[in-house]
């Protein structure tokens, strides 16, 4: 069925969780300077580097799977916007401060679910990572949690607010659960996990901390998709994209 | 919901090898969970506790500087209480 080899699909895969967590983090860290208070400018730039750092570890291992010399950067900067794998909630623009939460949770939500199920990968380094990775989206999920419940159970301005977002990042979240051709053809040998066997338990986690938050839980079951596959990425892709890989474009192999 | 309006905690950690829990500094926070994790992101980035207590500022009850001179001087000239004129036996050990 698949035209891919082992190899290949190790280095789509590696790729792949690197895509989501580089560009999540990107997001995160436009929060530079604009962030409501001190503290929580600080704790969202932790989390980006958190993401960030995952992803490094990702592309690197891609790299090496990959065996034909590609650096991290490389993977990172030097692709074609059809190639960058992640959803789309990833690259979806920072909006508001309740949107920077929710879509962070929904999609902290997931990746706790997700590297807790890598851990158990066959493949020792891409468990290794995850096990790192999970602690760090723990918290992940704590700190933006904590913030939803108080935006939902907060006032009637952060209620309607967050419960907007609530609904339309909700359009967002099946893609997660959609998986490539790589992390397909890579479960049969136990390297990739079912992602889509952890749906249930992200819409029970869920649905409590919405319901906790005195917001209405989303019913719809309907996703956007296209950037797991490259095929559709957002309108806000190139944009980012642009942004991203300025630098190296620019000056060609620079470094920091 | 501007910051003018969150509370302000006190921050203390205790460090890995630490005994006990120094002030670290202060945090804005709508609570103590937020407190909590605001103190987190701010002081522990490099490793510097294993372990945080937040306190609101004004539960903090501080002596006046005017009373200096009755509250704290008249220790100047009780040198004798320092332990350092008693000899302490082996079987102490570490006070």
């Amino acid at each position: 069925m698949s035209s891919m080899t082992q190899k290949e699909a190790l280095t789509a895969y590696a790729t792949q969780i690197a895509d989501s967590s580089l560009f999540m983090g990107h997001r995160m860290s436009e929060w530079v300077f604009k962030a409501p208070t001190l503290e929580t400018e600080i704790a969202l730039m932790n989390c980006a580097l958190d993401l960030i750092g995952q992803s490094r570890s990702f592309y690197t291992y891609a790299g090496e799977a990959e065996g034909k010399g590609r650096s991290e950067d490389d993977i990172a900067y030097l692709r074609g916007q059809t190639e960058y794998r992640n959803p789309l909630i990833s690259e979806l623009p920072r909006g508001d401060w309740g949107y920077t939460i929710v879509k962070s949770y929904y999609y902290s939500v997931f990746a706790k679910l997700f590297f807790k199920a890598l851990t158990l990968s066959s493949d020792k380094q891409l468990a290794a990572i995850a096990e790192r990775s999970l602690k760090e989206v723990t918290y992940h999920v704590r700190y933006t949690g904590e913030w939803l419940l108080r935006l939902g159970d907060g006032t009637q301005e952060s209620k309607k607010r967050t419960q907007k977002s609530v609904d339309e990042l909700w359009d967002y979240v099946g893609e997660m659960f959609i998986m490539s051709e790589a992390e397909t053809q890579l479960l049969q040998d136990n390297i990739s996990t079912d992602i889509a066997a952890l749906r249930g338990a992200w819409d029970q986690e869920v649905e409590a901390l919405l319901q906790q938050a005195t917001l209405d839980v989303p019913t719809g079951t309907w996703t956007h998709e296209g950037g797991k596959t490259g095929k559709m990425h957002t309108e806000h892709f190139e944009y980012i994209l642009a942004e991203h890989q300025y630098l190296q474009n620019r000056y060609s192999g620079c470094e920091w | 919901m501007s910051e003018k309006n969150w509370p302000l905690y006190e921050v203390f950690l205790r460090s890995r090898a630490g005994l006990d829990h120094k002030h670290a500094g202060s945090v804005h926070a709508l609570d103590a969970e937020t407190a909590l994790e605001a103190a987190r992101d701010l002081y522990t980035r490099r490793q510097e506790g294993i372990s945080i207590w937040v306190v609101k500022s004004n539960h903090v009850h501080a002596s006046d500087p005017v009373d200096n001179p009755s509250l704290f001087e008249p220790a100047d000239d009780k040198i004798y209480r320092h332990p350092t004129f008693y000899d302490i036996p082996d079987e102490v050990g570490k006070m």
